[in-house]
């Protein structure tokens, strides 16, 4: 039996810290958002979720080292969208990272990266060794 | 383009209106000059009452907060006040979400901004 279905497949890509390769992903992934028909505010919340993962393995987990690679992979269709981003780095416990939105923390000028994709995916995970991050957003009603 | 100014400023009656020429503020190098030519303007002045104008902004990202909690302190150091103005959808919801909506004065419209820094 033939169907027109589009068949999701994990893509998977190597880059380097550098602005035009994390543009180069994050447009592949929204891409195949809109083909699904992925809403405004959702294209906004995984680009800005993505944005934070790419932004923490290179300055966190690689130290601001452009030239150490980050591993990137996605899978994106009709009722969800999934990715994971791996750096070269020791990894971090994020049990260890203040809560940016407590009243004496809201003035740090860092530490709410995680915070950003948590609330704007609906799920997220780190490995054990703090390195990799998986973040789902499930497509809204 | 390391030359290219990614704010344009106008002043008028005191009051400096900034509005940003990068729809997407996610670029780390990008985020430093906007944060440089932010604390530039706020040097110059006595009492900074500056508006910040996100009508253009699509995307905004952890470091780009940062730097505007950095350049709020920086105002308030010198007794001046900062308004951010247009925030609207989604670019509001990083700052609720964040809570930093406790921390800046957020303003819907231009007008108010301006009315809030006055």
């Amino acid at each position: 039996m033939c169907s027109n279905a589009k068949q999701p497949s994990r893509q998977q890509r190597t880059i380097l810290g550098v602005r035009d390769h994390f543009d180069e992903v994050q447009d592949a992934v929204l891409e195949l958002m809109k083909s699904f028909e992925y809403s405004e505010h959702e294209l906004f919340s995984v680009r800005v979720a993505f944005e934070e993962a790419l932004a923490n393995a290179l300055l966190h987990g690689h130290q601001g080292d452009e030239t150490n690679t980050i591993k990137v992979s996605w899978i994106v269709d009709d009722m969800r969208v999934e990715i994971e981003v791996e750096d070269q780095g020791r990894g971090y416990n994020p049990e260890t990272i203040p809560d940016p939105t407590a009243d004496e923390n809201l003035t740090l000028p860092s530490g709410r990266g995680l915070a950003m994709i948590r609330a704007f995916m609906s799920a997220v995970s780190v490995n054990e060794r703090g390195n990799r991050v998986r973040m789902v957003h499930q497509r809204r009603a | 383009m390391a030359d290219t100014s990614l704010l344009q400023i106008f002043e008028r009656d005191g009051i400096t209106n900034v509005e940003f020429v990068e729809s997407n503020i996610l670029d780390e190098v990008c985020i430093r000059r906007i944060g440089d030519e932010l604390m530039s303007v706020i040097e110059r002045k006595g009492c900074p009452k500056i508006v910040l104008n996100f009508e253009n902004v699509n995307a905004l990202s952890s470091s780009a907060l940062g730097m505007l909690i950095t350049v709020n302190t920086k105002i308030g150091d010198k007794k001046g006040k900062l308004a951010l103005a247009s925030l609207e959808g989604p670019i509001r919801d990083v700052f609720r979400i964040t809570k930093l909506d406790k921390a800046f004065s957020l303003c819907d419209s231009l007008a108010d901004a301006i009315s809030t820094v006055r």
